[in-house]
């Protein structure tokens, strides 16, 4: 078969496909985008007619997901890591109904948070689902672990999570293709009621899943993706998870260590190889990219005496990302140094794009607020997040998608008047429109700007499941009419914009205001597709 | 061999299709390449890095280590300079010297190119107006590719057909306005040695 020099997001996505997929469900986030976008380009899955069009949000993609999977085909979900947050709902009980056909939850971490709000080491919600884990350590493991998920998963009839991080999402490498799969073809379950987590149905599944979990261990102890790698100096022994391993080996001449190492891709941790490890060697090393999962998990409660070192004892920083200087330092090596950064070097933070229709919001918001005080604008995730910074800095909240309304709705609530949202059209289908049904509700005294550029912008300009459709949606909650304002956000309009603020800003209940213009970098690319 | 790069610039730059290009032509050459990336947040307007490493031998590490880059090739001069940390003892630092001003503090640019050129190995052209003197304003980016491929150990025939690759889908005349850039960046060297 070909060999492609494929991010690890799309040796997943490729992976996938090859493995006989029929559906890949997802909403937008770095660093997960990549995978759902292969899928949507590729002329295979265009030929198999793969379902690759974006969900509304995590939560619907991974229950259209296992919706998929009740079907008997094999269905993919991929999300970034607070995506999880958003969708665990349905993760965490797909693990008690089981699937029928494959499915697959593929989780993009984002340590050091390169585009996120924290770094949650997906791991845990993994363990907490009581599924198994698998992590790729590079691109070609990336590809074989979507088609070995699928194989657990209908093995077991169990979820399985992907977990990788966005050095290995965003690096491409060489990646060999096997042979193309069937798709399965439509089959219901043999239990009509396997789905119906009724508590003593629930209470039978969850049977399963824990009866499960010492197949789980015995598929990791004899994985492929686990494996004991031998080596001569026994004063220390090293646990590599992920990634880790490369950074690891990278320190070594033909990448081949000098010390004992368990290479970890697949959870529950394989027992019997780590046990090895540990009455082998004198002390032990965890590399993991993330939150000491492992470490933690070996370290244990009460103290046994082996020392054990990683990020909790600070031979590795507890927060950001592993490279392979600082696993040299944690192996002691004497690391080489470049020259430092020059002062004459400044910060050039990301910002708006020339010409986004954010800017003309938020140079009408600042000069409409200047009557009403400082400190009253929640606002939510997308470019217009960038509105924190100056010359801006119109915003006082960015925590997860359509928090902005809610928050704004308390804050009114303690008697804060008025309340400001800020929020996309994205976001605002994403999370929002609950939010705004809460809030009119209870006529709460807020004034919610809808900063609608009909794209998701910040990742890239995927379609937007809101274009066209926000005034009707905050009709349909129930905002009064004539409280619903349509702006057209472009300099020349500036007065009329902060006039129509001011007066919403005014009004003692729900009013939205939907500023409207197509994100500037996606406008001239559809263009082009209509002339050719 | 192996060769280990820093591309740097600012989002929107195009320092991805270098990446794309060295990359195409090292599959050509069937050596291993590893490049990481950055998506997302910074693309708009801020600092973006590329790690790109070539070797006829596997390659380990997506990120290249501290102190161990062969190059730095930066589409913008104080961005060149945000990297020495990874520069090795004996690395290039290859930049253009056109800045692109999106900062109120950005700093004097005499001061920047006085500083840049302090280092051991570098490399300086105005690769925006060979460009323009070359009749293709938007591929500064492929003129500067060029004037690194004098220090790449990838042969130039390789790259022209990187470039033949990955704008075949945009016509025969992008083709051609890069590998003129190409050809431009190249002779810039020439002529300054």
């Amino acid at each position: 078969m070909e060999k492609l020099l494929l991010l690890g997001a799309e040796a997943i996505a490729q992976g996938a496909i090859d493995a006989g997929l029929s559906g890949i469900y997802a909403y937008p986030g770095t660093p997960s985008t990549e995978i759902t976008e292969y899928v949507q380009k590729s002329s295979l899955a265009k030929s198999r007619k793969i379902h690759s069009r974006w969900s509304v949000n995590e939560k619907t993609a991974m229950e259209s997901a296992l919706g998929m999977s009740y079907a008997g085909k094999r269905a993919m979900v991929c999300m970034k890591h607070v995506g999880l947050n958003v969708a665990a709902d349905p993760f965490i009980n797909s693990a008690i109904t089981g699937v029928n056909g494959g499915l697959v939850i593929t989780v993009a971490d984002d340590p050091s948070m390169h585009s996120s709000q924290n770094e949650q080491d997906s791991r845990y919600l993994g363990k907490f689902a009581m599924i198994p884990i698998l992590e790729p350590s590079n691109q070609q493991e990336a590809y074989d672990m979507a088609r070995e998920g699928f194989v657990i998963s209908e093995k077991y009839k169990t979820p399985v999570l992907i977990r990788i991080t966005t050095r290995l999402s965003h690096s491409r490498y060489g990646v060999q293709r096997k042979d193309l799969l069937e798709e399965n073809i439509l089959t219901l379950p043999e239990d009509p009621k396997q789905f119906v987590l009724l508590p003593a149905i629930a209470r039978m599944r969850y049977k399963i899943l824990l009866n499960n979990q010492k197949n789980f261990s015995l598929d990791s102890e004899v994985s492929p993706f686990n494996k004991y790698i031998d080596a001569k100096d026994k004063s220390l022994g090293i646990v590599a998870c992920g990634i880790a391993y490369n950074y690891l080996t990278e320190n070594f001449p033909n990448h081949i260590c000098n010390y004992p190492v368990v290479k970890v891709g697949q959870y529950p941790l394989p027992k019997k190889l780590i046990n090895n490890l540990n009455s082998e060697c004198g002390e032990l090393l965890i590399l993991e990219d993330g939150y000491p999962f492992v470490e933690e998990m070996l370290k244990g409660f009460f103290d046994s005496g082996k020392t054990i070192r990683g990020r909790l004892d600070g031979t590795l920083p507890r927060d950001g990302e592993l490279n392979p200087s600082l696993v040299a330092r944690a192996l002691g090596f004497q690391n080489k140094e470049g020259l430092p950064i020059p002062e004459i070097v400044v910060n050039r933070p990301p910002e708006l794009c020339g010409g986004c229709s954010h800017r003309d919001v938020y140079y009408a918001l600042n000069e409409a607020m200047k009557t009403f005080g400082e400190k009253k604008v929640f606002s939510d995730i997308g470019c217009y997040t960038l509105g924190a910074l100056p010359p801006f800095n119109s915003i006082n909240s960015c925590v997860d998608m359509g928090a902005s309304i809610t928050m704004a709705k308390g804050a009114a609530d303690a008697g804060l008047v008025p309340a400001v949202a800020v929020i996309g059209d994205s976001t605002f289908t994403h999370s929002g429109i609950t939010g705004l049904l809460d809030a009119v509700n209870e006529n709460s005294p807020v004034t919610i700007i809808i900063s609608d550029n009909s794209a998701v912008a910040m990742t890239g300009g995927q379609e937007s499941s809101a274009t066209g459709k926000i005034k009707e949606l905050c009709l349909g909650v129930g905002v009064g009419p004539e409280h619903v304002r349509v702006l057209l956000p472009l300099p020349k309009n500036h007065d009329e914009m902060v006039r129509i603020m001011k007066e919403e800003l005014a009004y003692n209940g729900v009013s939205v205001i939907i500023a409207q213009r197509e994100c500037i970098q996606t406008f001239p690319k559809k263009k082009k597709i209509v002339k050719e | 061999m192996k060769q280990d790069i820093i591309l740097a610039g600012v989002g929107g730059q195009g320092i991805l299709s270098i990446a794309a290009i060295i990359g195409l032509a090292a599959l050509e050459k069937d050596l291993f390449i590893k490049q990481a990336e950055v998506h997302g947040m910074s693309q708009r307007g801020g600092s973006v890095q590329s790690h790109l490493r070539i070797s006829s031998s596997k390659i380990a590490s997506d990120l290249i280590p501290f102190g161990e880059a062969d190059m730095i090739l930066s589409v913008e001069p104080m961005e060149s300079l945000r990297y020495p940390p990874y520069l090795s003892a004996d690395g290039w630092i290859i930049t253009n010297t056109t800045p692109f001003v999106n900062i109120p503090d950005y700093p004097d640019l005499d001061k920047l190119l006085a500083q840049i050129k302090s280092y051991k190995n570098v490399v300086v052209i105005n690769a925006d107006e060979i460009a323009k003197k070359n009749g293709s304003p938007k591929s500064s980016n492929v003129v500067l590719l060029g004037a690194a491929s004098r220090y790449l150990e990838i042969p130039f025939e390789n790259l022209e057909n990187g470039i033949r690759t990955l704008f075949d889908r945009k016509g025969e005349d992008v083709v051609n306005k890069n590998l003129t850039a190409l050809k431009a960046g190249m002779e810039s060297i020439l002529l300054e040695k």
